[in-house]
């Protein structure tokens, strides 16, 4: 009953073409990575830009149902034993223990598996249904400051956070990870060092801490607009203030914005930094297979009735040729610690380039990778836009 | 034709007061051209002059008019509009018996209105006044005319209203034509001789000629000398303009058309020169002839190097249609190879700048344009230099010259303290005032040229809320305490971004050139230095600072297209930017000068 259809439907046909970089030799690889996007929210955030619905929570049984029927119908492209599955949000903690309990028996096993919670979602019940299966938990604390909380229009306290917390550790959650947004409209530098503080003593195994990003044209945007430009040059010292007191608390900067320790590094988000493909199902959900990007289309109806009529849901596809797949794996891989194998992109930058960026000390060249110095890191899009070479 | 019933005249006003469409419509009118094939402005031939609504070459049509029962021929010669091309202006007027003086009715006179009067009658030419755009809402013809009468000392009733636009009055103003502005009067018996009032270069043809025939005749396959330049040709074609090229056999004495001259390059047949036959050569020349001399400077540079040779090319074929045009080999450190161009003034730089970019597909940074000074020197020697970069040091200098001009400004009373404010500080000399009607006044200022160059005619537009007219002509070289500023970028000195400037203001462009640069150049990878100095002595300085984020925290399997295309647009951005060292700058920095007066 499992998506696991040992007739590929869609992805079957296209072999690689000669060079090609991707995961593939000369038939499509299936993608050893799967994303489930559970778009429900209580709220929709000013400054949330992800695919969400609010109030809608007499479908969200047809929802499962459905994104089921999707991984069925698109399961081809997926390895049947895939390394990570990911089910983000949205808030998929809003579905509740039974549902979701539901939803993960019915998704393939995989080494990481992992849940988006939200603190004031988090039940004694849901916390027992993630910890019994080992789910690796992503808690969205985003701060520990209740006028800051309002600011971003979320719904927990402080306190909830603590006890989502508790919860979720005595239900027996092994790897717990929280999300934390600078760059909030008010947020001063005491404010910042309060919540990082209240992070650091939560001992969680991963972090990973945002900029907030507000985008142009949203409410959030709109009404925060002095507060947002006032704080534009205070940012970039709240994120080296982010870096240097996750890693004196012994965190490792793994990523950009993500932080871990005791091998706890998400397995699924550095399977998108390593440029692999993965499978989205559900709505909003974007697909990277070989030379194709899907991306579902965001509405609910829609998409339920797609796949009650037994049809893969509507969506956009962008063809990705092998060239774009290597620079997107350049600008991907510089975020990471690891940075990126040279052999792998040299097809892509300009060696002047490096060069340069080698004798100005923001980039070095280590065991055939290129990886970049701690100053570089804070400069990736600067530098990958230098390395790329002209398309 | 007998030169009785011929009649060479011009169009002469200010910017905009509707020259264009006033021969657009004489040429409708005496159906030179049909309403289908009319297309608005016909006469300005490049892309650019109709687009810009402006005259840059001048133009010779043959159209017939019949008036009392006679036909005549009338020439009509299209004069530019625009200060940069009095002397083609001049020219035009030379081979010319009259002129109609435009004037807008809602506008009144203006500078150039005054200026091309003047030049009008110093060529001894009849003036045939008339108000244009009298159906205009705003329009005001009693009030236009009265100032056009005090300007000619002529009378009001004699000043013709029309609408070129809808040809109201057009028919009437044509029988004025033929009976105001006087017949040609050379002799046809004497020994030839043509003024060059234009020339355009033909890819096919080689350089066409725009010709009045003053003495004599010529006719296709004669032998031909011009008499300033020395050089010779043979006529290959003889012809009018009416308006498309028309061969004919001979033009004779008092009549206006083109000579297919067969020679490579408009330098070799200059306008003003006289033609005459080489059989049997007139012993005088035409008087009047002049060299134009260009009067802005500025470095042009492609933005990328591998383009050099293209642009060298380019500017080739652009000074075969433009005399005027004139170029040296300049290497900057900061841009590499390119050429310091000189120009008549600020539009002819644009519009020259512009066909490169557009006609060539050229990518061009252009540096702050200057003027050329006069600089005596220590050990007695006079050099000029138009070139920031090339002023001699400091040391070995006795004096600097530069260049001064004689402006007016016509402007309403109420404005004549902004426009003495502006011009003292561009450090004018007041010289007088005078009031043309009771409300408006010509402000008369001797004027360092480079103080106009920048963005005086802008600033004078703004101050005045554009009611102000402006005109200037050149009036000699004045010595002046100036000094050479330079940039140091990072601690390099930039070449293309030094300039000369008083030493009174060199204190304050310093300071507000580095301001700038700080904010028009971007945030690098490490903090930038920017200092501006006087020789080895820094008068001011600014930091870019480091730029220490360039990352975005977020990245998902979302979000990755999204990232890919801001970096792809990143790295069209910085493509665009010259590197100076390791610093990255925007090629609008080298023009930072002309902005200075914006962030006041």
């Amino acid at each position: 009953m499992l998506g696991v259809a040992m007739v590929p439907r869609t992805f079957a046909t296209a072999p690689c073409r000669k060079g090609a970089r991707h995961d593939c030799d000369n038939a499509r690889v299936p993608a050893r990575h799967l994303y489930v996007h559970v778009p429900f929210c209580a709220h929709r955030c000013g400054y949330c830009d992800f695919v969400t619905v609010t109030g809608h929570d007499d479908r969200h049984a047809a929802y499962v149902a459905a994104v089921l029927t999707e991984l069925r119908l698109r399961g081809g492209a997926l390895d049947p034993a895939p390394d990570t599955v990911y089910v983000g949000g949205g808030t998929p903690s809003l579905l509740g223990a039974n549902l979701l309990a539901r939803l993960l028996d019915a998704l393939p096993p995989a080494a990481e598996r992992t849940v988006e919670c939200n603190p004031e979602s988090v039940t004694a019940a849901l916390a027992a249904t993630l910890g019994a299966r080992d789910i690796r938990v992503s808690l969205g604390a985003q701060t520990f400051q209740a006028p800051l909380l309002s600011v971003l229009e979320r719904q927990a306290t402080p306190a909830d956070v603590t006890t989502a917390v508790d919860l979720l550790r005595a239900a027996g959650v092994r790897n717990l990870s929280l999300d934390l947004i600078h760059g909030i409209p008010g947020q001063d530098d005491a404010a910042l060092d309060a919540d990082l503080d209240a992070l650091i003593a939560l001992e969680p195994d991963h972090c990973s801490v945002y900029e907030l990003e507000a985008k142009p044209g949203t409410r959030f945007t709109h009404h925060h607009r002095a507060a947002l430009d006032a704080q534009a040059e205070r940012l970039e010292g709240h994120y080296e203030r982010v870096i240097e007191r996750l890693e004196a608390a012994g965190y490792r900067w793994y990523e950009a914005a993500s932080f871990e320790r005791g091998d706890a590094w998400s397995r699924h988000n550095s399977a998108y930094w390593r440029g692999r493909d993965y499978l989205g199902v559900g709505i909003g959900a974007v697909s990277t297979l070989g030379d194709e990007r899907r991306t579902n289309g965001p509405r609910l109806a829609a998409y339920l009735a797609a796949l009650a009529a037994g049809s893969e849901p509507p969506g956009t596809v962008e063809g990705l040729d092998d060239a774009t797949r290597v620079r997107e794996r350049l600008i991907l891989g510089l975020r990471l610690a690891e940075g990126v194998e040279h052999a792998a992109v040299a097809d892509v930058i300009d060696d002047a380039a490096l060069a340069a960026l080698v004798a100005h000390g923001v980039a070095r060249e280590d065991g055939g990778r290129i990886l970049l110095e701690k100053r570089g890191r804070h400069l990736a899009h600067d530098i990958a836009a230098r390395l790329l070479r002209d398309a | 034709m007998e030169q009785r019933l011929i009649r060479n005249f011009s169009i002469i006003a200010h910017i905009d007061h509707g020259k264009s469409t006033l021969a657009d419509r004489i040429l409708e009118v005496t159906h030179a051209v049909t309403a289908r094939e009319m297309r608005d402005q016909l006469l300005d031939s490049m892309d650019i002059e109709r687009e810009r609504g402006i005259t840059i070459k001048a133009q010779a049509v043959r159209v017939m008019w019949e008036c009392g029962g006679v036909t005549y021929q009338l020439n009509l010669i299209d004069t530019p509009g625009h200060v940069d091309f009095t002397y083609e202006v001049s020219r035009s007027l030379a081979a010319c018996e009259g002129a109609l003086l435009v004037v807008d009715a809602a506008q009144g006179v203006e500078a150039q209105t005054v200026a091309n009067a003047h030049l009008a009658i110093d060529n001894n030419l009849e003036i045939v006044p008339l108000v244009n755009k009298i159906d205009l809402p705003a329009a005001d013809p009693d009030g236009a005319s009265a100032e056009i009468s005090d300007l000619l000392g002529d009378r009001p009733e004699h000043v013709l209203r029309i609408s070129a636009k809808s040809g109201l009055g057009v028919p009437a103003l044509l029988d004025a034509v033929v009976e105001r502005i006087p017949p040609p009067a050379g002799d046809r018996a004497g020994p030839s001789r043509a003024l060059v009032f234009d020339s355009v270069y033909d890819q096919y043809r080689g350089v066409i000629a725009f010709v009045r025939v003053v003495d004599g005749v010529f006719r296709t396959h004669q032998g031909v000398a011009a008499m300033a330049t020395g050089n010779r040709f043979d006529v290959e074609e003889i012809g009018v303009m009416s308006p498309q090229r028309t061969p004919i056999d001979a033009l004779e004495a008092g009549e206006v058309g083109y000579i297919v001259t067969g020679l490579k390059d408009v330098s070799e047949l200059k306008v003003g020169d006289t033609l005459t036959l080489q059989a049997a050569p007139a012993a005088e020349p035409l008087p009047g002839y002049l060299d134009v001399k260009p009067m802005v400077f500025a470095g042009l540079f492609p933005s990328d190097g591998e383009e050099y040779a293209d642009f060298r090319d380019a500017l080739e074929k652009l000074k075969l249609n433009d005399a005027s045009l004139q170029y040296v080999p300049e290497t900057s450190q900061a841009l590499g190879f390119g050429f310091r161009v000189g120009f008549l003034g600020l539009l002819h730089m644009e519009v020259i700048r512009e066909r490169l970019e557009r006609e060539f597909g050229l990518d061009l940074i252009a540096t702050t344009p200057n003027v050329e000074y006069r600089v005596a020197t220590v050990g007695g020697a006079e050099v000029e230099v138009n070139n920031p970069s090339q002023m001699p040091d400091a040391n070995g200098i006795e004096t600097i010259s530069e260049p001064y001009v004689k402006s007016s400004v016509i402007v309403p009373k109420e404005f004549v303290g902004t426009v003495m404010e502006l011009c003292q500080d561009r450090r004018g000399d007041f010289d007088h005032m005078e009031y043309l009607t009771e409300k408006r006044v010509v402000l008369i200022y001797r004027l360092p040229l480079a103080e106009i160059v920048l963005d005086f005619y802008d600033q004078l537009k703004s101050r005045t809320r554009g009611y102000a007219s402006f005109d200037y002509e050149v009036a000699g070289y004045t010595a002046s305490n100036l000094v050479k500023v330079d940039i140091l970028l990072n601690g390099d000195v930039v070449d293309a971004l030094s300039l000369i400037v008083h030493r009174d203001k060199s204190y304050a462009s310093g300071r507000a050139l580095v301001e700038r640069l700080r904010t028009i150049i971007p945030r690098q990878m490490f903090d930038v230095p920017i200092q501006a100095a006087i020789g080895s002595r820094v008068i001011a300085r600014e930091t870019i600072k480091a730029k220490r984020k360039d990352v975005l925290s977020k990245c998902y399997g979302g979000d990755i297209s999204r990232k890919r295309k801001l970096i792809e647009k990143q790295k069209k951005g910085k493509k665009r930017m010259k590197q100076l060292g390791i610093v990255e700058v925007p090629p609008e920095a080298f023009l930072a000068v002309l902005s200075l007066d914006e962030t006041k």
